[in-house]
């Protein structure tokens, strides 16, 4: 296997994007990818398209952006695995590239969710573990799932609605810096506690929003990556996992010993494995991450099933502000799919969008100096979530060279 | 759904074209004149008993004769056995809550449903179920609270399913 890093970066504004189609929607976070890179389109040798789709009209959504990119006649495919969609399809550009099977390969994010109606996106959405056990007689919603291990984590360990509000607050204060998030208004514990449920114990704002979005991402070959570049942000572990279908065959959560995702532990402790990392420890290792915070009970579990604290105390973690920049370790400082937003097939790449730049020290470029980590060990963190723990991926990507 | 129905109607009468101005962001949307509902069917030969037991009023889960792993939903083959020897076991319906929610806003086929509380439960035979459960009063939902699993019929529709409902 060769060494990989990505070399150029792009990301569309996130909202509501009535105003382009899918392959335009693409086109933005491509472009200013292809420009970061310094490269044009035709320099691309394989595409792998992440759209969870389901909600939008076009169903070869591949096709459709390889065209519009003006990367035809290379090779493409499409890429599912929920909202973990475009680690994935990272991922596989990674392998493309790893393998030796291209030198450059482009790893695009994007979704058009509101092509739907706000119902049938909240439908689709809520079809997705296993349909007939979940949905068909029980009509569950992806709010209701986090929900379920919510109220398990206040059973077991206490967790107040203020503590997830604190989460909601950290979030939203960040992307109100953030130039391409969809939310750009500061919120207060109160704005939290007084919106309606949703799907109790969860309100409106501990909810992420319904987003269009794309991101890509430019993955080269050692000796590429050295010709396009001096910063070059390397791929230094990614680890996948998969969780049962259906929530009730969760042992770990279940038993209230543990509430958290087993399918992101095991991604995270393949990651570290990877990477030379330790899993009690993992914290120190990195300036900075982005974890899955679909909604806030997401971001408190993903503390924990990282090993950025033990079992239970990711609370602390909130109450003691030690995610806000400058603190242990600062998570979703960009704004989090939270407030940032989450294009179900362009999340990952955002969160990779943001690292690199963090790592690169250009994000405060974007986001101002409040927003830009420290960067002392070189080291940031993806924790990309896939429907409710059935698909985790965990990238680590580095400023330096994997140890092998 | 039909309200844009109506609206492609509309527009395409007024101005030849299915185009409208988006309320919030005012910008310009084509609506798709083509509608496509979508109603699933899928085999239930593997686990007709399952089915058949509802009918009678029964909870059935199976398990597997060789290894002895414990299938709820009912499932016909043994990944790890690479067997499909499954003893059909009638759930006893003795459970303890696990965890719980109320989904207030709802998928767009389940809107003519009051808010309803899904739940999952460990039952005494060592499976978990995931159902609605009926109580009257929420707030006296409590960690770990007994519950029985009971078919019912739900209304409207009067289709069969199962359910919690408090001991």
């Amino acid at each position: 296997m060769r060494d990989v890093a990505i070399v150029g970066v792009g990301h569309s504004k996130f909202g509501n994007r009535f105003d382009v189609r899918i392959d335009e929607l693409a086109w933005e976070a491509v472009s200013e990818a292809l420009k970061d890179a310094n490269l044009s389109a035709k320099d691309m040798e394989f595409l792998v398209v992440g759209c969870a789709g389901g909600w939008s009209a076009e169903s070869l959504p591949a096709v459709l952006c390889s065209e519009y990119c003006g990367t035809l006649p290379k090779g493409s495919m499409r890429v599912e695995a929920a909202c973990a969609t475009s680690s994935a399809a990272t991922a596989v550009a990674y392998n493309f590239v790893a393998s030796g099977y291209v030198d450059l390969a482009l790893a695009i994010g994007v979704e058009k969710m509101y092509e739907s109606p706000t119902p049938v996106q909240i439908e689709l959405i809520g079809r997705a573990g296993n349909y007939f056990w979940e949905f068909e007689n029980f009509g569950m919603t992806f709010p209701g799932y986090y929900a379920l291990h919510a109220t398990g984590h206040m059973w077991k360990y206490g967790l107040k609605e203020e503590d997830l509000a604190e989460i909601a607050v950290k979030n939203h204060y960040y992307a109100s810096m953030n130039p391409k998030a969809q939310f750009r208004k500061k919120i207060t514990v109160d704005t939290v506690m007084q919106s309606r449920y949703i799907a109790w114990p969860l309100k409106l704002f501990d909810c992420c929003p319904l987003t269009d979005g794309s991101t890509a991402l430019i993955l080269a070959s050692e000796n590429k990556a050295k010709e396009i570049t001096d910063t070059p942000v390397w791929i230094n572990g990614i680890g996948a996992s998969t969780g049962t279908g259906n929530l009730s065959k969760r042992d770990m959560f279940l038993k209230l010993e543990y509430s958290g995702l087993e399918s992101a532990v095991e991604a995270a402790k393949q990651a570290y494995k990877r990477a030379g990392i330790d899993y009690n420890n993992a914290a120190k290792h990195f300036d900075v991450a982005c974890v899955h915070d679909c909604f806030t009970i997401a971001e408190l579990m993903a503390y924990e099933d990282l090993g950025f604290c033990k079992r239970g105390e990711g609370i602390k973690l909130i109450r003691e502000k030690q995610t806000y920049n400058g603190g242990l370790i600062p998570v979703n400082i960009d704004g989090g799919l939270k407030a940032k937003g989450h294009p179900i097939g362009a999340t990952g790449g955002s969160m990779m969008y943001s690292l690199t730049k963090q790592l690169r020290q250009e994000y405060g470029n974007l986001a101002g100096r409040e927003a830009q980590a420290t960067i002392t060990k070189g080291r940031a963190l993806a924790h990309n979530i896939g429907g409710t723990g059935h698909y985790a991926y965990v990238t680590i990507l580095s400023l330096e060279k994997p140890h092998r | 759904m039909s309200d844009l129905g109506e609206i492609v109607k509309k527009s395409i009468k007024e101005q030849g074209l299915p185009l409208i101005e988006e309320t919030k962001t005012k910008l310009p949307l084509y609506i798709s004149v083509r509608e496509l509902p979508l109603r699933f069917q899928f085999g239930t030969s593997k686990i007709q008993k399952f089915f058949e037991g509802l009918k009678e009023g029964k909870i059935y889960m199976t398990q597997c004769k060789k290894c002895g792993e414990k299938f709820f939903p009912p499932q016909a083959d043994c990944p790890k056995c690479i067997e499909s020897n499954m003893e059909w076991i009638q759930l006893s319906g003795e459970g303890e809550l696990l965890t719980c929610t109320m989904i207030v806003v709802k998928p767009s086929t389940y809107t003519h449903y009051d808010n309803y509380i899904v739940g999952i439960a460990q039952m005494k035979e060592d499976v978990k179920v995931l159902a609605w459960l009926k109580i009257d009063t929420p707030e006296k939902i409590k960690p770990k609270m007994k519950v029985r699993l009971t078919t019912v019929r739900r209304e409207p529709e009067g289709f069969i399913t199962y359910e919690f409902v408090p001991i």
